[in-house]
C-alpha cells in the first residue's frame, strides 16, 4: 500500500484549536447548536458489568431523552457490547434510532484476525446498524501497515451493509503524525468513519487529535470526493466542549459534515449535560443534574 | 535610594479552593471610610455563580462524608488561622468604619463563633436525633443530615463576624456553601478566604463571592442545584423574591433579620439544625 507520511505541526495543531475554541455560540445559534448536539451522540456503555437491564434503560433515555420537552431530537445511535446487541435491538424497534456495536475484541484489539471477523459477522446478523472496530495498534506501531490495513478492508467486507466505524485509539499512537498516517490508512481500507478512541484509554478525544483527523477527512474528501465520517469519543461529557467541536468541523470540513451521518460523539454523560442547558436556555434558570434521568 | 513602592492585594473571588477574577472583568471601585484610598473588589456575575455552584457540587460528597470530628477540627483550625491573622483583619475593618476597639471585639467574637461552631459540629447530630414512638414493631429513628448545596447571602451591614456567623453553621452541618459578601463592606470576605485556604477547608466546600446583591439574588435562588438559601436582611421584596424562587425546586429559604451579628444571640446549635434534613428510618424489630 502507497503511504504518504504527513509532518504535523503540533504547536500549530494546538493554536488553530485555541483559536476555533475561543469562538462564542450564543442564543438562537447555541440552542440550534445544542440540538444538533443531541441528534449527534451515541449514547454508549461499555463496561464489563452491563446488563440486559441497563441497555434497556439506556435504549429507554435513548428514545425518551427528556419528556417535558417533546420536540427535541433522539441520539443517532446507542453504543454496547456485541452480547448487549439483540437486547438493544428489541428495546429500540419502532424507533430510527441505530445500534452500535463495538467488535473486533474492543478494547485492545489482541485476538487473531480469525475470531475478530467471526465477532463482525455476528454482531451483524444480530443487528448492528454500525460496528465499531478497533485497529491493531501494536501492528501499527511497529510499522506493519499493511497487515492493519488488509485488517480493515477485511472487517468492512465482513460488515456487508453495516456502517464501519474504524477506532485508531490516539492515546496509544502517541504523535500526531501516527494519528494522520492511521486515519489515511483506515479511510483508504474501507471506513465509513474514523472515531479516536475507546475511551478505555487516557488521553483520550483531545482537541488537536480531532483537528488533524478532520484534516485527514479533508483531504482525502479533496482526492476521491468521498465523505468519510468522524467520531471523537471518550472524555466529551460538557455541552460547551461539544459546541466548540462544531465549530471545529465547520471550520475545517464544512456545513455538509453537521449532520448525524457523518459527525457523531461517543459519550455517556454528555446528553445530559446538554439536556441541561437546553432547558436553561428556555427557563433562564440554572439545572441541576437531580431533575434528569441516569443513563 | 529609590522609595519602596507598596505592594496591595488584588481583591479577586474565591471559587474551588482558587482565587479567579471575575469572568466578566467587571470591578466596583471601593472608598474606605476616610475617603483616603481605594480598592477594585471584582463584580462577580451569574457565571462566577455557576462556575462556583459547580465546585460547591463536586465538594459536597466528599465533605459530608467526613467524620463529624474531622469537621470539627477544620472549624476550630479556622479559628486558629483567623488568630494569627488579627493585625491584617483589625486594619481591614478599620478602612471599613470601624474603631481600633471595635474591630479588636469583632475579630475576638469571629473567632470564638468559629470554636463555637466546631464544639457543635460534632454534637448536633445526637442531640437532634431522636427515637420515635411508633405502634407497630419498629425502631423509628430520625436524625439529620447536610441538605446539599447552600446558597448565602451574607449581612449587608457586618463585614468578618456577619459572614463567619453564617457559613461556620452551614459547613458545620457538612453543606457545601456559596456565598455572597457584605457588598458595603467586602475587604474581610476575601481575606477571610484566605484564611480557609489555609485551614485544611477542602476546596469548593466554601465559595465566596463579592458583587451586587440585586443583581446575583435572583441567581442564587433560581438555580436549580441550591437545596437552601440563607437571606440575612430584611428587604421584604428581596425576602418575597428568595421565597418565590425557592418554590422551583423546593428549596428551603431561611431568612435572618438580625441586626446585631456581634451579639451571642445570633449562635446556636439550631442554626446548624436550619440546614438539615432530617431522616426518618423504621428498622423491623426482632431481626
Amino acid at each position: 500500500m502507497e503511504t504518504f507520511i504527513h509532518r504535523i505541526d503540533q504547536v500549530g495543531a494546538q493554536e488553530r484549536v485555541s483559536r476555533l475554541f475561543s469562538r462564542s455560540i450564543k442564543k438562537e445559534s447555541k440552542i440550534d447548536a445544542l440540538n444538533t448536539v443531541l441528534s449527534m451522540i451515541d449514547l454508549t456503555t461499555l463496561e464489563g458489568k452491563d446488563s440486559p437491564g441497563k441497555v434497556k434503560q439506556l435504549c429507554y433515555k435513548a428514545a425518551h431523552l427528556h419528556d417535558q420537552f417533546p420536540n427535541l431530537p433522539s441520539v443517532a445511535a446507542i453504543c454496547v457490547y456485541p452480547t448487549m446487541v439483540p437486547i438493544a435491538k428489541k428495546a429500540l424497534e419502532n424507533t430510527n434510532i441505530n445500534v452500535a456495536s463495538v467488535a473486533t475484541a474492543f478494547p485492545a484489539g489482541m485476538t487473531s484476525l480469525e475470531y475478530k471477523l467471526e465477532e463482525v459477522k455476528r454482531v451483524v446478523v444480530d443487528g448492528a446498524d454500525e460496528v465499531d472496530m478497533v485497529i491493531s495498534r501494536g501492528k501499527f506501531l511497529r510499522g506493519e501497515y499493511n497487515y492493519v490495513s488488509d485488517e480493515i478492508s477485511l472487517v468492512k467486507e465482513a460488515c456487508g451493509q453495516a456502517h464501519l466505524k474504524v477506532i485508531l485509539e490516539t492515546g496509544e499512537l502517541v504523535t500526531l503524525d501516527n494519528v494522520r498516517l492511521a486515519s489515511d490508512l483506515a479511510m483508504e481500507a474501507g471506513a465509513d468513519f474514523i472515531k479516536t478512541s475507546t475511551g478505555k484509554v487516557s488521553p483520550a478525544a483531545t482537541p488537536p487529535v480531532v483537528l488533524i483527523m478532520l484534516e485527514a477527512i479533508r483531504d482525502y474528501y479533496k482526492k476521491t470526493g468521498k465523505k468519510i465520517g468522524m467520531k471523537p469519543a471518550g472524555g466529551i461529557s460538557k455541552a460547551k466542549l461539544a459546541i466548540q467541536y462544531l465549530v471545529m468541523i465547520k471550520e475545517t470540513l464544512g456545513q455538509d459534515w453537521l449532520d448525524a451521518d457523518l459527525f457523531r460523539f461517543g459519550a455517556s454523560s454528555l446528553a445530559n449535560d446538554v439536556l441541561m442547558q437546553i432547558v436553561k436556555q428556555s427557563t433562564g434558570v440554572y439545572q441541576s443534574a437531580n431533575y434528569f434521568s441516569i443513563d | 535610594m529609590s522609595q519602596r513602592e507598596d505592594i496591595k492585594k488584588t481583591y479577586k473571588l474565591y471559587i474551588g479552593g482558587k482565587f479567579p477574577r471575575t469572568e466578566s472583568g467587571r470591578y466596583i471601585k471601593w472608598v474606605d471610610a476616610n475617603n483616603k484610598g481605594a480598592v477594585n473588589i471584582c463584580r462577580g456575575s451569574r457565571k462566577d455563580f455557576r462556575n462556583a455552584m459547580v465546585t460547591a457540587r463536586d465538594a459536597f460528597s466528599g465533605w459530608c462524608s467526613r467524620t463529624a470530628y474531622n469537621r470539627s477540627q477544620i472549624l476550630y483550625r479556622i479559628g486558629e488561622i483567623l488568630e494569627g491573622r488579627r493585625s491584617q483583619f483589625a486594619n481591614e475593618l478599620i478602612l471599613q468604619g470601624s474603631s481600633k476597639k471595635e474591630a479588636g471585639n469583632e475579630i475576638n467574637q469571629s473567632i470564638d463563633r468559629l470554636i463555637y461552631y466546631a464544639g457543635w459540629a460534632d454534637k448536633y447530630q445526637q442531640i437532634f436525633s431522636r427515637v420515635n414512638p411508633v405502634a407497630s414493631s419498629y425502631f423509628n429513628f430520625s436524625y439529620p443530615e447536610p441538605t446539599g448545596v447552600v446558597s448565602a447571602l451574607a449581612p449587608n451591614n457586618s463585614s468578618l463576624i456577619g459572614l463567619v456567623s453564617i457559613v461556620a453553621p452551614i459547613i458545620a452541618g457538612g453543606n457545601t456553601v456559596v456565598v455572597l459578601a457584605s457588598e458595603e463592606k467586602p475587604l474581610c470576605s476575601i481575606t477571610f478566604a484566605e484564611v480557609l485556604h489555609t485551614s485544611d477547608v477542602p476546596g469548593g466546600v466554601v465559595n465566596i463571592l463579592t458583587g451586587y446583591r440585586s443583581e446575583l439574588l435572583d441567581h442564587f435562588s433560581s438555580h436549580m442545584d441550591v437545596n437552601a438559601i440563607v437571606y440575612c436582611g430584611n428587604e421584604s421584596e428581596e425576602i418575597k423574591l428568595i421565597q418565590e424562587n425557592a418554590a422551583l425546586n423546593v428549596k428551603r429559604p431561611i431568612v435572618y433579620t438580625d441586626e446585631n451579628w456581634l451579639s451571642k444571640n445570633v449562635q446556636d446549635p439550631y442554626r446548624i439544625l436550619n440546614t438539615l434534613e432530617t431522616k426518618t428510618t423504621w428498622h423491623p424489630v426482632g431481626i
